[in-house]
């Protein structure tokens, strides 16, 4: 699983991210696996579906579930404000690329971590189950979470 | 245009042949003495053998030149058809596919035994009537005007004829026209060939094997010097000294009449080309029902005439495009004749395989996806229902059982129904074996079709003993999962003594459909049409009441569920609900919506993988104003609501 993401990486040892801000957190995607940035559209609700996707919206003519992961790091959903985006992703869920739209609060930029400086997720101190979370890398000053999206959705 | 691979060609065009050879054989089995029969079979050979060593299938062309020798004495009668050289023949076909699919395999002693085995059946045989060597032909050749069309080239024909010996070539000139009312499209002379040397009959014929449907071939051996004036099997036409002019008269009215011009009647497409089709029509019809909705909000008559006009066409477009993905279902009906034909020689149980229905059409997808549930099907009606002959006898039965496969329409769906007369589902022992696997509590009160729907739990079986084909579990489960995938559901019906039917219930196609729109609290949802049967309005006395959710529609009760409720909508209903009464196999049930919003050409997105737990939804589709909305499935909220028994079971599986 690491080794992949390292690969992905660059030569200089850095790897390319959007910086996402979802509730009070602060999450780094690859850059690789974004598709598009849009504004959010109108949703509709799945009945019976698991609370972190219990929406699908239509991108561009495909049907596509709406994740809020906010609800899987216990975090309260609250209303969308004029920052709200949908960052639509690709994942690779058992060998079948699939395309999922994530809730953030708000989209920062595209930058370079360096992935010298990922750190083991800390089995105490943290609220999260460590399965969702890849690493854990420095930016600047702060920590930012790089999340394991397949295991964090499905 | 696209370059296709030439191998890909002969590949699908030896694929055609060897299924139209198995057909022809299955035939031959039935109608030992039909020439015609023997004539299509040799002519696929032929074909085979030809384009084979063209392609370079040189084993493929060996073989089939071995096959096609031997079954040459079947076509000039020297020996009679049987049974056992139909399953020869079988097997050497299976071995032709086997050279194709995989030229390089180490198969050659199959195809020696094989070989073997048809010398030993044909080998008994007197030889061929002896035809006097001849020592020339007179050969009279005329082909219908038209037979340039399909690509026919008389001159190599000719050349052919070179070939097998020392040739005199003169052309009939007689009905050639004046040079301004010649269609050079058209073929307007014959000739006369005399060939000199010991060329045989058969290999002048062989020349002429594609064409003699559409010609007038006269072989006299060349007069005096025959060392005995041996009688002619084959009556020429015309007296061959006649003038030619007067033969050309009397043969080309019929053989015109005979040939109707047939070019570009079809023609092959690649199957990705039409998915591709589809989507564009599903895009197209997404875009549609935006711009109509646009319209209604404008007054202007203009836009809303154009809107009307381009709903119209598109949804005439549609239909056009699902046409072109519809085939027969007998396609792929012909296959299981050789199923049935092994498995019941394997078994020892005689039996008769009738289908009826072949013209029905279905999208290819469906049909391509059916193949592996009815072998299923069709392997368990042989195996477990029909019974040994001594069993029939026992019960008074005819010792040949019958498996019958039918497919008709109903409605927007198509029923597909495999039917022994063996002796019945036994309801106690499956549901004792269902109780063994800890599948139900003993003691729950099931219905029979309760009971039957154990037969798709995954490995369950009731075989007490394991054979070859079926009894290990594996199967039912699939055809299950198949079916449901295709939209499709499963009906049983048995009667005991009298046999089993299982009757799949598909859709048209996968790709559209024609759906109810409904309002639910805020959301819009999408029924299939086809599943609905009638709308009425919600009782007041019922709008409010618990525990007596159910309607008399004209004397039958039909229990029906609050799809409020079950989709937790929010806000207040509407005053005046909406029943919607859906079938679903045997069962009725009533859907209360709040509103029924119209009709809408439905394109069909299935859900994310992620979704998969979500069974109420068999898919979604856009709306005009470009949100999705959920596509209900009828079969899932029927199967899920009404049988409280049902659930018990499940948790316990």
């Amino acid at each position: 699983m690491m080794t992949d993401f390292v690969e992905a990486g660059r030569a200089d040892g850095t790897l390319q991210v959007v910086m996402l801000g979802i509730g009070t957190e602060t999450f780094a995607l690859e850059a690789g696996m974004v598709r598009e940035i849009i504004d959010p559209i109108p949703t509709t609700r799945v009945a019976g579906a698991r609370p972190h996707l219990a929406h699908i919206v239509n991108v561009r003519g495909n049907v596509v579930p709406l994740a809020d992961i906010r609800t899987r790091f216990g975090m309260p959903v609250t209303a969308a404000t004029p920052d709200t985006r949908f960052v639509v992703i690709e994942l690779d869920i058992d060998g079948d690329p699939i395309l999922v739209a994530l809730v953030a609060d708000k989209v920062f930029e595209v930058t370079a971590v360096a992935l010298e400086t990922r750190q083991q997720v800390p089995t105490i101190g943290t609220a999260w189950r460590p399965e969702y979370i890849r690493s854990i890398v420095k930016s600047g000053d702060d920590f930012v979470i790089i999340p394991d999206m397949p295991q964090l959705l499905n | 245009m696209t370059t296709l691979d030439p191998r890909e060609v002969f590949l699908a065009e030896a694929n055609e042949l060897l299924d139209r050879l198995e057909t022809t054989l299955l035939d031959l089995g039935d109608q030992p003495d039909d020439t015609t029969l023997i004539d299509t079979a040799f002519r696929a050979l032929h074909t085979i053998k030809g384009s084979g060593a063209m392609f370079g299938f040189d084993r493929v062309a060996a073989f089939t030149h071995d096959f096609e020798t031997a079954f040459d004495l079947v076509r000039r009668g020297a020996i009679a058809t049987s049974v056992e050289l139909v399953n020869v023949a079988l097997s050497a076909k299976d071995y032709i596919r086997l050279l194709i699919e995989d030229p390089d395999s180490d198969t050659a002693v199959i195809g020696d035994a094989i070989l073997a085995e048809l010398d030993r059946l044909v080998s008994g045989a007197p030889a061929p009537p002896a035809e006097p060597a001849p020592t020339g032909w007179q050969i009279g050749i005329s082909f219908a005007p038209d037979i340039l069309h399909n690509g026919t080239n008389p001159l190599a024909l000719l050349d052919e004829l070179r070939d097998l010996g020392a040739c005199t070539v003169v052309p009939r000139l007689a009905v050639l026209p004046d040079i301004e009312d010649l269609d050079p499209e058209s073929l307007h002379i014959g000739w006369d060939v005399t060939l000199v040397g010991s060329a045989e009959r058969a290999a002048i014929e062989d020349v002429f094997l594609f064409v003699q449907d559409v010609m007038e071939l006269t072989l006299v051996p060349l007069a005096g010097e025959l060392p005995v004036s041996a009688p002619d099997p084959v009556p020429p036409a015309a007296d061959p000294v006649a003038p030619a002019v007067e033969r050309d008269a009397s043969v080309r009215g019929p053989a015109e009449r005979r040939a109707p011009p047939r070019a570009a009647a079809t023609m092959r497409v690649e199957a990705e080309r039409l998915d591709e089709l589809m989507d564009r029509v599903g895009e197209l019809v997404i875009a549609q029902a935006r711009l109509s909705q646009m319209a209604g909000l404008h007054a202007d008559a203009g836009i809303k005439t154009i809107a009307e006009e381009i709903e119209r066409l598109s949804a005439r477009l549609r239909d056009t495009a699902m046409g072109i993905r519809m085939v027969p279902i007998g396609t792929l009906f012909s296959r299981f004749r050789r199923l049935v034909h092994d498995l019941s020689r394997d078994l020892g149980k005689p039996v008769t395989f009738v289908t009826d229905g072949e013209e029905t059409e279905l999208d290819k997808t469906v049909i391509e996806r059916l193949a592996d549930p009815l072998v299923h099907l069709i392997r368990n009606a042989i195996d477990h229902g029909v019974e040994a002959p001594e069993r029939r006898a026992a019960s008074g039965k005819a010792a040949t059982g019958r498996i019958a496969l039918t497919a008709e329409h109903a409605g927007a769906q198509v029923l597909v129904s495999v039917r022994d007369d063996g002796a019945g589902l036994d309801v106690a022992r499956i549901r004792a074996k269902a109780e063994e696997r800890g599948l139900v509590q003993p003691g729950t009160p099931l219905t029979d079709q309760q009971v039957y729907q154990f037969l798709f739990a995954p490995g369950f079986s009731t075989a007490q003993e394991i054979s070859a084909l079926s009894g290990r579990g594996v199967g039912m489960d699939v055809v299950k999962k198949t079916i449901e995938g295709l939209r499709g559901s499963i009906d049983i019906t048995t009667e005991p003594g009298a046999g089993t039917a299982i009757v799949l219930r598909l859709p048209l196609t996968l790709a559209i459909i024609e759906g109810l729109l409904i309002r639910v609290g805020e959301a819009r949802y999408v029924l299939p049409l086809a599943v609905v049967e009638e709308c009425i309005e919600l009782p007041a006395d019922r709008s409010q009441g618990r525990g007596r959710d159910f309607l008399d529609i004209r004397g039958a009760l039909v229990p029906f569920l609050r799809l409020r409720d079950l989709f937790d909508a929010a806000g207040e209903p509407d005053p005046h609900q909406k029943v919607i009464i859906v079938a679903v196999g045997e069962a009725r049930i009533g859907l209360v919506a709040d509103q029924i919003l119209g009709n809408h050409q439905t394109v069909i997105k299935s859900l994310s993988k992620l979704h998969a737990d979500v069974a109420t939804f068999s898919g979604a589709t856009i709306l005009g104003d470009g949100t999705a909305a959920l596509i209900i499935d009828p079969a899932q909220i029927t199967a899920g609501g009404h049988a409280a028994g049902q659930g018990d079971y499940r948790e316990v599986a």
